[in-house]
C-alpha cells in the first residue's frame, strides 16, 4: 500500500514530447489548412526541445524511476540524442519531397513524434512490459506511417505485410517474455538478471523463452531468415518514410537489444551466441547476394540493410562491452549513412517522379558534381572503403569477432563483405561513367543542400577521426545499467 | 433448506451432494426471478397499449377478460397473445442459415434474462452478489446486440440486414456513452456491486441519491438505454415505415415472440437498473415515518414503473430520430458530455477533505 | 473428479472446439461466431480463477464491442472463398510439416516436468470479500502507471492512424448543419396568415 510518487524527472524528455504530439496534432487540426508547414516547425521544434531537456536532465549514474520501469543512463542519454537528430534530419530531408506528393499535413509529423516517443520508451526500459509498449508504439506509428500513401496499391500492400509479419514478431516477442516470466517469475529486467544468476530455475524454459526472443528481435531488425518483409516494404513505402524507417528505429532497436539480449539475459550469452551467429552469417549472405540482382535502388538498399544489420548482430554476440560498443558504432554509421543516400534519393526525385530505379543514377556526375561526389563517399562508406568511416564500423565489429575467438566467422564476414562492394560500385560508375537520361535539374531547397553536404562530409571526417565517436559509444555503453 | 441440504448430502455423496443442491437451489431462485419478470412483460405490453391508447385519445385493448367479468376488460388480452404466439408457425424463410437463425431470437433473450443475476431487489433480497456487479451488468447488455445482429444476417433478406447493421452501430456507440455515465457512478460509490452503490446513496433524504449530482450522467444513462433497447425514438433498427420490421421482418409466431419479451425485459431491466445506480433503488425518498412504514421493494417497484412509464411516454411523443442525428447525439454530445462530468467528479474526489465533508459535498462524497 | 474439474473440462472442450472452429469454418461469419464463443469460453476458465475483472472485462470488450464491430465488417464485405483458398492443398504438407515440427517442440518443453503442478501450484484462493478491481485498480495506477499511460498513448496512435488512413474530405457533399437546424425559429418556418372564412353558400 505503501506507494512512493515516482521521480518524474527522468522522463521530462518523453513527457515533453507527448505534450508536443498533442500540440502538432491540435495545431493542425486549427491551422493547418492555412500554415501548412506549421506542424513542421513544430515538430522540429519538440525535437530540439527534446535535445536540451535531455541535456539538462542527464545524470552521470543509473537512475531507476516508476517503479523499476525506466531508466535513465548514459546509454539512454547518447541514444537518445542520436535518435532526435536523426528524427530531425529526416524530417529536413522528406519536407520537400512530402509536400509535392500531398503528404505535407499533420499526420505524417504527428506519427513520426509518436515513433520517436516509442524509440524513447525502448531505449530508456528497465522492464519487459515497457521495452514491449515502446515497442508497439514505434511499430503502430510505422505502419500507419506506410500505408499513409493511401492511394498507391504497393504502399497498401507494403503496409499489410509489414503489419502481419510485424504482429507476428510481437506475438513471438511476447511469447518469449511469457517464458521468461513463467521460469524467473518477474518481469524487471534487474531481477531477471539476478533471478537468472541464482540459477534456481529450469533452463530449458529459458532457453525456449531467448529463442522466441531471439526470433522476434530479428523480425524487427530485418534480419535474415526473418528479412523477407523488408525488401517490399521498401519498395512499396514512399522514400520518406523508408529513409524513416531504416535509420532511427535502428538505433532504437540496438539499444532494445542491449536492454533485452545483453543486460537482461546476458549470462545467457552462451545460449544465445549460436543463434546470433547463424543469423548474421545468413544476413550476410542473403543481403549482399540478393542485393546483385536488384535494379530498383531502394529494393537494394533493402537488403543491403540486412547485411548491416548481420554485421550489428557480429558485435552484439560476442557478448562483452566492447562489443556491445563496437555494435553501437556501427549502428550510428549505418545511420549516417543511410540518412546521405536515402536524402540523396529524394534529392533526385520530383513531383511525380521518384528517383528509384538504379538507371535514375546513370550521369549524375554530368548533372551535379558535387552531389555526384556526395553520393560517392556515401556508396564508399557502405561498402566499406577508406577513408570513410565505413571501413572502420567493419573494422571495430571485426576486432570484436577475433576478441571473441570466431576467426571463421571474421574470415566469412570479410569475404561476404568482399562481395557486397560489386553493387556499391556499380552506382559509382553509373554516376560517373554513364551518360545522364534525364537533364532535369537538381534544385534543393537551402538546408537541404547545406544539411546533405554535411552529411556527406561527416562520412568522410569520421573517417579521419573515428576516435571520437567510437569513445563516445565505448562511454555510453560503460555507463549503463548494463 | 438445511433439510433440503443434506437431503442432497445423502443422496448424491459428500463430494456431489453440496454442488449439486447449490445448483438445484440457483434454479430455483432464478425459477422465482424469470416468471415474474415474465409476467411483468407481458403486462408492460398491456400498459404500453393502453397508455398510448390514452394518449391519443383511444381506448386501447378492451375486450378480453377473465371469466366475463366486464370491469377487467382487456385485462386478458396479453395472455391471449401469448396463447396465440405459441399456437403460431415459425417460418424459416430458404436461404436463411437455419441454425442461426433460430439461434438469434436465444441469444437476444439469454442475455437479457442472465442480467438479473446481479439485481438487489431489497437490501437482502439478491441472486448473486458479486463484486464486480456493474461490470457484469454492462457485459451481459452489450451481448444483446449479438442476437439482433445474428438475426439480421440469418434471414437473408435485404431489410433484415439493414435493420442489424443499423443495430450493431448505434448498440455499439450508445454503449460507450452508458460506460462512462457508469464510470462516474462507480467513482462516487467506490463499489461495482450494485448493493453498494444503493448503499452509498443512503441518507435522510432523496437529496442523498445520485440523481442529484449526477444529474446530466442519469438522463444520458437512460436516453442511451432507450437507444441500446432499440425503442422508440431510437427504433431504426426496426423502422417499419422504412425498411418494413428491421431485423425481425422474417419471423413468426414464438420465434419472434422471444425478441418481443427480450426487448421488453431489457426495457424493464434499464428502468431497474436507472432506480438501483441513481434514485436509490430500495431506499424511501425520505427517511422518515410513513416513508419507511412501506417496505423497500415496493419503493423499488414505484421508481421502476415510472421510468418505465417515461419509455412509454417517449414513445407515444417523439418523431423518430434521423440515423445521423442518432450518431451525432452518441458521439458528438452523449460521449463529450460524460468524459467532461468523470473529470469533474475526478476533481471533486481530489479535493481537500475539509471541503468534501462541508455542507453540499458531505451529502454524496463520503 | 469433482465439480469445478468437470466445469473445467467442459468449458476448455468447447474453447478448443470453438477456436479449431474459427480456422476451418468454410464461411467468415461463422468463423467470427466462433470466435465469440472461444471469447466467452475462455472467459469462464478466467472466471474458474477467480480472476473475474479480467473475464467480465474480456466479455465487455471483446465480445460486446470489437467482435461486434468484426462482424459487421465481416458481412458487409463479400469474400470470395475460393481465391482465399487456392493454393491451399499446395502448401499444406510443408505447412503441416513445420506446424508438427513446432507442436513437437512446444510440448517437448510444456509437457515435461518443468511446468507440471509441483513446479508451479495454484495460489491460494482468496475470500469472498477479496476484490480483484480494486487491486488492479491499486496497481495500474500506482506501479505500472507508467506502462498504463504508454498504453494510452499507443491507443491514441491507433486514433491518428485509423482517421489518417480512413477520412477523405469530399467536397460538394450536401450534409445539413445540425447548429443551423437547431437555431431554427418558429417564424422562420410558419407564417401565420389570416384569411377571411368562407361563406356557405
Amino acid at each position: 500500500m505503501n506507494f512512493l510518487q515516482p521521480d518524474f524527472a527522468p522522463a521530462y524528455p518523453e513527457i515533453f514530447l507527448l505534450l508536443m504530439v498533442c500540440v502538432v496534432l491540435l495545431a493542425d487540426l486549427a491551422w493547418g489548412e492555412e500554415k501548412p508547414h506549421l506542424a513542421y516547425l513544430l515538430s522540429q521544434f519538440a525535437l530540439l526541445g527534446c535535445v536540451l531537456i535531455t541535456f539538462a536532465t542527464s545524470a552521470p549514474g543509473v537512475v531507476y524511476t516508476f517503479s523499476g520501469m525506466f531508466v535513465d543512463d548514459a546509454l539512454a542519454d547518447i541514444l537518445k540524442m542520436m535518435v532526435y537528430v536523426t528524427v530531425s534530419v529526416v524530417l529536413v530531408y522528406s519536407r520537400t519531397y512530402i509536400s509535392t506528393r500531398g503528404m505535407l499535413n499533420g499526420e505524417f509529423f504527428s506519427l513520426a513524434l509518436f515513433a520517436t516517443l516509442g524509440m524513447m520508451v525502448m531505449i530508456s526500459a528497465s522492464h519487459f512490459l515497457t521495452l514491449y509498449l515502446g515497442l508497439e508504439l514505434l511499430s503502430l506509428s510505422l505502419y500507419a506511417m506506410v500505408a499513409l500513401r493511401r492511394d498507391s496499391v504497393g504502399a497498401t500492400e507494403a503496409a499489410i505485410k509489414f503489419f502481419v509479419l510485424g504482429a507476428l514478431a510481437s506475438g513471438f516477442l511476447l511469447y518469449g517474455m511469457s517464458m521468461i516470466y513463467g521460469a524467473t517469475g518477474s518481469l524487471n529486467i534487474a531481477r531477471v538478471t539476478e533471478v537468472i544468476q541464482t540459477g534456481a530455475m529450469s533452463h530449458t524454459v529459458l532457453v525456449v523463452g531467448v529463442v522466441f526472443i531471439v526470433a522476434g528481435i530479428s523480425f524487427k531488425l530485418s534480419a535474415a531468415p526473418f528479412h523477407m518483409w523488408a525488401p517490399d516494404v521498401y519498395e512499396g513505402a514512399s522514400t520518406a518514410v523508408v529513409l524513416f524507417i531504416g535509420s532511427a528505429p535502428k538505433l532504437a532497436a540496438f539499444g532494445f537489444i542491449m536492454r533485452l539480449l545483453a543486460e537482461g539475459l546476458g549470462s545467457m550469452v552462451a545460449d544465445w551466441q549460436g543463434m546470433l551467429i547463424i543469423l548474421a552469417v545468413m544476413s550476410m549472405l542473403i543481403g549482399n547476394i540478393a542485393a546483385i540482382a536488384q535494379t530498383n535502388i531502394k529494393r537494394m538498399l533493402a537488403y543491403s540493410t540486412i547485411s548491416h544489420m548481420g554485421f550489428v548482430l557480429l558485435g552484439v554476440l560476442s557478448g562483452d562491452g566492447n562489443g556491445y560498443s563496437s555494435s553501437m558504432f556501427y549502428v550510428v554509421v549505418y545511420v549516417l549513412m543511410t540518412l546521405g543516400t536515402f536524402g540523396m534519393i529524394m534529392l533526385l526525385s520530383r513531383a511525380g517522379f521518384e528517383a528509384d530505379k538504379l538507371e535514375d543514377f546513370k550521369g549524375l556526375n554530368r548533372r551535379n558534381p558535387w552531389y555526384a561526389f556526395i553520393m560517392l563517399l556515401l556508396m564508399f562508406s557502405m561498402a566499406g572503403i577508406p577513408p570513410t568511416v565505413g571501413i572502420y564500423a567493419k573494422l571495430s565489429v571485426l576486432q570484436a569477432v577475433l576478441n571473441a575467438g570466431y576467426i571463421w566467422l571474421a574470415v566469412v564476414a570479410v569475404l561476404l563483405s568482399l562481395i557486397g562492394v560489386f553493387y556499391y560500385l556499380r552506382i559509382v560508375k553509373l554516376m560517373y561513367f554513364d551518360e545522364p537520361e534525364t537533364d532535369a535539374l537538381i534544385l534543393p531547397q537551402g538546408d537541404v543542400k547545406l544539411l546533405l553536404s554535411a552529411n556527406g562530409l561527416a562520412v568522410l571526417a569520421f573517417g579521419f577521426f573515428p576516435q571520437a565517436l567510437m569513445a563516445w559509444c565505448a562511454y555510453a555503453i560503460r555507463h549503463s545499467s548494463i | 433448506m438445511e433439510h433440503a441440504q443434506q437431503l442432497f448430502g445423502n443422496l448424491f455423496g459428500p463430494e456431489w451432494g453440496p454442488a449439486l443442491f447449490l445448483v438445484a437451489k440457483n434454479v430455483l431462485l432464478i425459477v422465482a426471478i424469470v416468471l415474474p419478470l415474465m409476467l411483468a412483460v407481458a403486462y408492460l405490453t398491456f400498459a404500453e397499449r393502453k397508455i398510448i391508447g390514452y394518449m391519443q385519445l383511444r381506448v386501447g385493448p378492451n375486450r378480453v377478460t377473465f371469466f366475463g367479468i366486464p370491469w377487467l376488460g382487456g385485462w386478458g388480452q396479453p395472455i391471449a397473445d401469448a396463447v396465440k404466439a405459441v399456437m403460431k408457425e415459425i417460418i424459416i424463410p430458404s436461404g436463411a442459415n437455419k441454425f442461426l437463425f433460430v439461434l438469434a431470437p436465444v441469444l437476444t433473450f439469454a442475455p437479457a434474462l442472465a442480467a438479473w443475476a446481479v439485481v438487489p431487489f431489497s437490501p437482502e433480497v439478491v441472486l448473486a452478489d458479486i463484486n464486480a456487479g456493474l461490470l457484469y451488468i454492462l457485459a451481459m447488455t452489450s451481448m444483446g446486440v449479438y442476437g439482433v445482429i445474428i438475426a439480421g444476417w440469418a434471414s437473408n433478406s435485404k431489410y433484415a440486414f439493414l435493420g442489424a447493421m443499423r443495430s450493431a452501430a448505434q448498440v455499439v456507440s450508445y454503449e460507450l456513452a452508458m460506460g462512462f455515465a457508469l464510470v462516474c457512478v462507480l467513482m462516487m460509490s467506490h463499489s461495482l456491486n450494485l448493493g453498494d452503490i444503493v448503499r452509498g446513496q443512503q441518507g435522510s433524504s432523496f437529496i442523498n441519491w445520485y440523481l442529484i449530482p449526477l444529474f446530466p450522467m442519469f438522463l444520458v444513462y437512460f436516453i442511451s438505454g432507450v437507444a441500446e433497447t432499440n425503442r422508440a425514438p431510437f427504433d431504426v433498427a426496426e423502422g417499419e415505415s422504412e425498411i418494413v420490421a428491421g431485423f425481425h421482418v422474417e419471423y413468426s409466431g414464438m420465434a419472434f415472440t422471444v425478441f418481443f419479451l427480450a426487448e421488453y425485459s431489457n426495457m424493464i431491466l434499464v428502468a431497474t437498473l436507472a432506480s438501483i445506480i441513481f434514485l436509490g433503488g430500495w431506499l424511501p425518498p425520505l427517511d422518515m415515518a410513513p416513508f419507511t412504514l412501506v417496505p423497500g421493494f415496493i419503493w423499488l417497484l414505484l421508481k421502476i414503473s415510472f421510468l418505465l412509464f417515461c419509455f412509454l411516454w417517449f414513445r407515444a411523443t417523439f418523431p423518430r430520430y434521423r440515423y445521423d442525428q442518432i450518431m451525432r447525439l452518441g458521439w458528438k454530445v452523449f460521449i463529450p458530455i460524460t468524459l467532461v462530468w468523470i473529470l469533474l467528479i475526478g476533481v471533486v474526489m481530489q479535493f481537500p477533505p475539509s471541503m468534501r465533508n462541508a455542507f453540499p459535498l458531505s451529502l454524496w462524497f463520503h | 473428479m469433482s465439480f469445478e474439474d468437470i466445469i473445467f473440462y467442459f468449458f476448455s472442450a468447447v474453447l478448443v472446439s470453438s477456436a479449431l472452429g474459427v480456422i476451418t469454418a468454410r464461411n467468415p461469419v461463422h468463423s467470427a461466431l466462433l470466435l465469440v464463443l472461444a471469447f466467452f469460453t475462455s472467459a469462464g476458465l478466467w472466471l474458474l480463477l477467480e480472476a473475474e475483472f479480467l473475464a467480465i472485462t474480456l466479455v465487455l470488450v471483446y465480445v460486446g464491442a470489437v467482435m461486434v464491430l468484426f462482424l459487421f465488417v465481416v458481412m458487409m464485405l463479400d469474400i470470395n472463398l475460393d481465391q482465399l483458398r487456392e493454393g491451399f492443398w499446395k502448401w499444406f504438407p510443408f505447412g503441416a510439416f513445420l506446424a508438427l515440427l513446432m507442436a513437437g517442440e512446444m510440448a517437448m518443453v510444456l509437457m515435461g516436468k518443468q511446468f507440471g503442478a509441483d513446479e508451479m501450484p495454484a495460489p491460494p484462493s482468496r475470500g469472498a470479500d477479496y476484490s480483484n478491481t480494486k487491486e488492479l485498480g491499486r496497481l495500474i495506477y500506482t506501479e505500472y502507471v507508467y506502462a498504463f499511460e504508454l498504453a494510452a498513448v499507443i491507443l491514441l496512435v491507433a486514433i491518428v492512424a485509423a482517421i489518417a488512413l480512413t477520412l477523405r474530405r469530399r467536397t460538394g457533399i450536401k450534409s445539413p448543419d445540425v447548429a443551423q437546424q437547431v437555431a431554427v425559429k418558429r417564424k422562420d418556418r410558419v407564417r401565420m396568415v389570416s384569411m377571411p372564412s368562407e361563406k356557405k353558400e
